[in-house]
């Protein structure tokens, strides 16, 4: 099943592909806009033989690298605390929900305002987009605590460290994890836009460059590269999230008897 | 050992004020096994909380061993109805077994030794690299019963453990906890709500009243040390002292039922 299945995602893929050669060969869209698949496999051919394009993907990869693990770390710490200390939740509820909606795009003035185009524009942009993903599944998972989990822990004297180290961080990991899948998704689209638009060095900026240039089949394989990049690290962040939680329900699929 | 002296617990809460627990005293020796039995919904759980030091009661107090007991005290091992959730599901059985050794400063030698002491004691001794979930309710009552043993407590509170699994592991499991207590010379204080498990298990049994809660009698049960579960069970005596229960607890039902409401008390300074 397994096997067939990926034989007809690859068929897909492959229709996909003849398609797009088809379609600009026949004239049916100008080729000057929609080159045909050939002529974009030629220009990733000649994009993966320069060094400028490595080193504009280190680039990207660093700014979304960087900004991810700033917002992981900061949105676990904050919504443990927030979570952990009496009060605070009520107090920063509304305060969150306020922040939370304002599009990181929107701080594009503010970026290129506070740091130029600079790596720290798009960490800003990044940092701020990431942080509430993570910062929100946080919240959530440390409510799934289980009472009697946490009677146990302090019938067995636990105290209030070795009871979020034992208890509040293993509930609270498989809403971490899924925080973090949608983080890494949402930092990546935030690296290449800054980089589009404000003209930080990267993949991002690359194809603006490529744009600008008329050089349309270079800047579709640079499109390509992006979107590669996106599945890798969404199939990277799932099979993290399969190995942390093999003792989770939602992984192990099957219901204890 | 332990000492409970009127001991009250009123809920508030959301403009309510429930009294779940009105006035408990009763004392349990060391090395006793006693059962606390009752109508449901009496205010038993509460009352072990109270004991377990897991809820601050509202007058009364408890002392274990002479000190007055205000939060979980070190030497007692609690085992919950719960299992499924007691258990930490994010931990094999050994790891679940040893965490609370782990915090009592243990070496990893003795704590070695303990986990894998109280898993044989308990019929697990391969159990210990599964996780909970891949075992059976009754076993994962015992690998939470092995958890306690392995704590090495002086007092032991078990909170209707048994009431969530099938008849036949029950039986098993009641056999299991009355050979344990001969074995190690544990305080044992059972709560349940089932006459026939309390009388079979418990050398007293305290009868409570429904709720708001007191005790309503303490009973001796004079069956021999040594019981099983086919000959205790179709003992005469077996079946007096049930029936004697039995009508105490249907007595508590109707004077639940009579007493007038809302006649409570303030709760005393």
């Amino acid at each position: 099943m397994r096997g067939v299945n990926a034989a007809l995602g690859a068929a897909g893929l492959a229709a996909f592909l003849a398609l797009g050669e088809a379609v600009p060969r026949l004239g049916l869209v100008e080729e000057d806009h929609f080159p045909p698949t050939s002529r974009i496999a030629d220009a990733l051919g000649t994009e993966l033989a320069d060094g400028a394009f490595w080193a504009a993907l280190g680039d990207t990869l660093t700014g979304w690298a960087l900004g991810l693990a700033i917002a992981v770390g900061a949105g676990i710490v904050v919504g443990v605390v927030i979570s952990v200390v009496p009060y605070l939740r009520e107090a920063t509820a509304s305060t969150i929900e306020f922040l939370r909606p304002i599009p990181s795009v929107a701080l594009i003035p503010l970026a290129v305002l506070l740091y130029g185009t600079g790596l720290r524009s798009v960490l800003l942009l990044v940092v701020y987009a990431s942080f509430w993903q993570v910062l929100i599944q946080v919240l959530y998972g440390v409510q799934d605590v289980d009472p009697v989990a946490e009677e146990t822990a302090r019938s067995y004297g636990l105290g209030p460290w070795a009871r979020i180290r034992h208890v509040l961080w293993p509930t609270a990991l498989p809403y971490v994890m899924t925080g973090v899948r949608l983080a890494a998704a949402v930092a990546l689209i935030l690296a290449v836009t800054a980089e589009l638009v404000i003209g930080v060095p990267g993949l991002g900026a690359r194809i603006a460059v490529a744009q600008t240039s008329q050089a349309v089949p270079e800047m579709y394989a640079l499109i390509v590269v992006a979107g590669l990049l996106g599945l890798l690290i969404n199939v990277g962040a799932r099979s993290v999230e399969r190995r942390a939680l093999a003792w989770h329900q939602s992984v192990r699929g099957e219901v204890a008897a | 050992m332990l000492d409970v002296r009127g001991l009250r617990k009123v809920y508030e809460g959301s403009g309510r004020r429930t009294e779940a627990v009105r006035d408990l005293t009763f004392t349990v020796g060391a090395g006793e096994l006693v059962c606390l039995v009752g109508p449901s919904g009496c205010g038993k759980t509460t009352l072990l909380k109270c004991v377990g030091g897991l809820l601050a009661p509202t007058a009364g107090e408890v002392t274990l061993a002479g000190r007055k007991v205000d939060g979980p005290p070190p030497g007692t091992a609690f085992v919950f109805q719960e299992y499924g959730r007691s258990l930490f599901p994010w931990m094999r059985v050994g790891a679940n077994v040893e965490l609370p050794l782990k915090q009592k400063g243990l070496g990893t030698s003795r704590r070695r030794e303990l986990v894998a002491d109280a898993l044989e004691s308990v019929g697990l001794a391969d159990a210990a690299g599964a996780y909970p979930w891949q075992l059976s309710g009754g076993m994962q009552q015992r690998v939470a019963i092995a958890r306690a043993l392995a704590y090495e407590p002086d007092v032991l509170l078990m909170d209707e453990p048994f009431a969530a699994v099938d008849a036949q592991t029950r039986a098993d499991l009641e056999d299991l906890v009355r050979g344990l207590w001969r074995e190690r010379g544990i305080t044992v204080l059972f709560v349940t709500h089932d006459i026939d498990e309390a009388v079979y298990l418990g050398e007293r049994v305290i009868v409570l009243s429904s709720s708001p809660t007191v005790v309503q009698e303490q009973l001796e049960v004079d069956l021999p040390l040594e019981r099983d579960q086919l000959s205790t069970r179709v003992a005469p005596r077996f079946a007096e002292l049930r029936t004697h229960v039995y009508e105490r607890i249907q007595a508590a039902k109707r004077g639940a039922a009579t007493r007038p409401a809302g006649t409570d008390a303030p709760p005393p300074r």
